[in-house]
């Protein structure tokens, strides 16, 4: 098998006395998209967190292509072609939706391919009519494609979502899925979900996090018949 | 923020105003008044320093006045001891700058948090007063420039034409040069904030999370800022140093770099015009209030402040600009009413043939 895109050694974290993520061997390849759930607490925020640099592990590799890359700054994962979309929405509100994708795709490009890019970007997530609103005063749902559209307008390798759908209405949760999918074409992705009927839409591969662990990783459907995840994550109203 | 004040019209219209200030003043007023109104050029510099790093990048400054002075005694130092003034000049921008890197480096890179942004800079700013303050002695000399203590150092030889120190530029000539640099400092800083560089500044003001995660390293960008507002205080400096050839340690004091503030609140945060604005009215305040006796004028300062921030809390320039949009919108209304931004019934469908 080739190197796999993203990959995680043994990774531990511990705060004081919570043991945060538990030797976690994760692997993902090129262009894959897999879904990543758990109760709460179970360290899916900590695992992000641990992939981005915001948080430093106390044992264990992050590989990105092969390359170490456990002690990176918060920087450098946009750099390496890490795309990162926060659970808590992040756009810059004082500035307009064009600006807020602009700056993510001027990093590495000269000014008439950002605004290309910039473009095609706002286009292709349907927030082009909007595109001189001021972000903060966007609602929701919007500002969630909006912050999509930040993540692939710098056109990263891997595309890390956390909690795409949350507080969507159902007609937007599918929108966003169909989004997802389109994405996945071109990028890998690690989506964190706590909505089963969305993980189903989207998923072909489930990692199952519980107290730091991986406990399963396998497809939606035997995720979720296997009665370990039925207990731990879905309680007794099993599907 | 009203679209004017970011488009290219208002930029256009300030050069505007202040290219017809910079010729037609120096033939309309007496000699007195023109050297007050390049005392106003020259700390309105000032002001669009910190109106610059704090507004836009985010970075209260207690001790922008260290700069300030950093410039005046570099000119100071380096004119006496060349001769020539156009050296000294740029020193007095290059010496601050690098000042401020350094300290902006141990600021931004260390991570401290605003508020010891704030305790440092001020303190900083007081332990150069107090340096400055206690070289009164013959021994305290830099080349042939005594520092003077605090009684400063008097009869700095003044800007001359480049290469002739024989050509000292007249008071006149001063005002220009003066005005000439409040527009080039106020044009530049402009053409920056729309650049990349200026948008991920404001950028990394906004949230700084954000600017992270898109791969900026915000670091850099505020101390670039910091760097920037450094160099133009010294500006002010060099030209403050020029304005009475005389510079004395009280442009280190904590009442220096409070009056910067206050310039930058009353004028309007997060707008280049309002510190000059802001610069001008209180100095010009602050001379009337001089001519009586009957209040003591920090108290009214004091006074004009706290109205400001309970009243007029975004300042002169913005609460004007609401103004006069609001003013410009009853005269067009109701025949084309600004379109509300549709929320949640837009048809949003992701393109499923996009590709």
């Amino acid at each position: 098998m080739s190197t796999p895109l993203l990959e995680t050694r043994m990774l531990n974290v511990r705060f004081g006395g919570v043991h945060a993520t538990r030797d976690v061997n994760f692997s993902l390849q090129e262009n894959e998209l897999r879904c990543v759930i758990g109760p709460n607490g179970a360290g899916k925020s900590t695992f992000f967190k641990l992939l981005t640099g915001q948080t430093k592990p106390t044992s264990g590799q992050i590989l990105f292509r092969g390359k170490d890359i456990s002690a990176m700054q918060p920087h450098h994962p946009g750099q390496l072609g890490i795309g990162i979309k926060t659970q808590v929405p992040s756009l810059f509100n004082g500035l307009s939706v064009w600006e807020n994708v602009w700056l993510s795709a001027r990093r590495t490009n000269p000014k008439a391919q950002a605004d290309r890019i910039t473009r095609d970007t706002l286009e292709r997530v349907g927030m082009l009519s909007l595109k001189d609103n001021l972000a903060g005063l966007l609602a929701h749902g919007m500002r969630q494609w909006v912050e999509i559209a930040v993540v692939i307008a710098a056109d990263p390798a891997l595309i890390l979502l956390d909690e795409p759908a949350a507080g969507m209405s159902d007609a937007e949760v599918a929108r966003t899925a169909e989004l997802i999918l389109e994405i996945n074409r071109q990028h890998a992705l690690v989506v964190v979900e706590h909505d089963m009927s969305f993980i189903r839409m989207i998923a072909k591969k489930v990692t199952v996090l519980h107290q730091g662990a991986i406990v399963r990783e396998d497809t939606p459907d035997k995720v979720m018949a296997d009665p370990l995840v039925q207990q731990i994550y879905l309680g007794k109203k099993a599907h | 923020m009203t679209r004017f004040a970011h488009s290219w019209h208002s930029a256009a219209l300030t050069l505007a105003i202040g290219v017809v200030l910079l010729l037609a003043l120096p033939g309309m007023v007496d000699d007195f008044t023109l050297i007050q109104f390049t005392i106003y050029a020259v700390m309105a510099i000032l002001g669009v320093s910190l109106g610059f790093i704090w507004g836009f990048g985010g970075i209260l400054c207690f001790g922008q006045a260290a700069f300030f002075g950093l410039g005046a005694y570099t000119y100071a130092i380096a004119v006496i001891n060349i001769g020539d003034s156009t050296i000294p000049f740029l020193l007095a921008i290059v010496v601050p700058a690098l000042f401020a890197a350094l300290l902006g480096y141990v600021i931004f890179y260390g991570r401290l948090s605003d508020v010891y942004m704030g305790v440092i800079t001020l303190t900083v700013t007081l332990i150069l007063f107090n340096l400055v303050n206690s070289t009164a002695g013959p021994e305290w000399k830099i080349g042939s420039a005594p520092l003077g203590g605090f009684n400063g150092i008097p009869g700095i030889p003044t800007l001359n034409l480049p290469g002739n120190p024989d050509e000292v530029l007249s008071q006149q000539a001063l005002f220009s040069v003066s005005m000439v640099c409040l527009l080039v400092v106020y044009a530049g800083l402009r053409w920056l904030i729309a650049s990349k560089l200026g948008r991920v500044i404001i950028a990394a003001k906004e949230n700084e999370q954000r600017v992270l995660l898109l791969g900026y390293d915000a670091r850099l960008y505020k101390l670039i800022c910091f760097t920037l507002g450094g160099a133009i205080a010294g500006l002010a400096g060099c030209l403050f140093a020029n304005w009475g050839a005389f510079t004395s340690p009280t442009i280190f004091g904590l009442a220096m770099s409070a009056q910067i503030i206050i310039w930058v609140i009353v004028g309007g945060l997060g707008t280049l015009v309002g510190p000059v604005v802001g610069c001008v009215v209180i100095q010009w305040l602050t001379s009337q209030i001089g001519t009586q006796q009957v209040f003591n004028s920090n108290l009214v300062l004091g006074a004009i402040l706290v109205v400001f921030v309970l009243l007029v809390p975004r300042g002169i320039v913005p609460s004007l600009g609401d103004v006069m949009a609001a003013a410009w919108r009853r005269r067009k209304a109701p025949a084309d009413a600004p379109v509300e931004a549709k929320t949640g019934s837009a048809p949003l469908a992701p393109t499923e043939t996009a590709r």
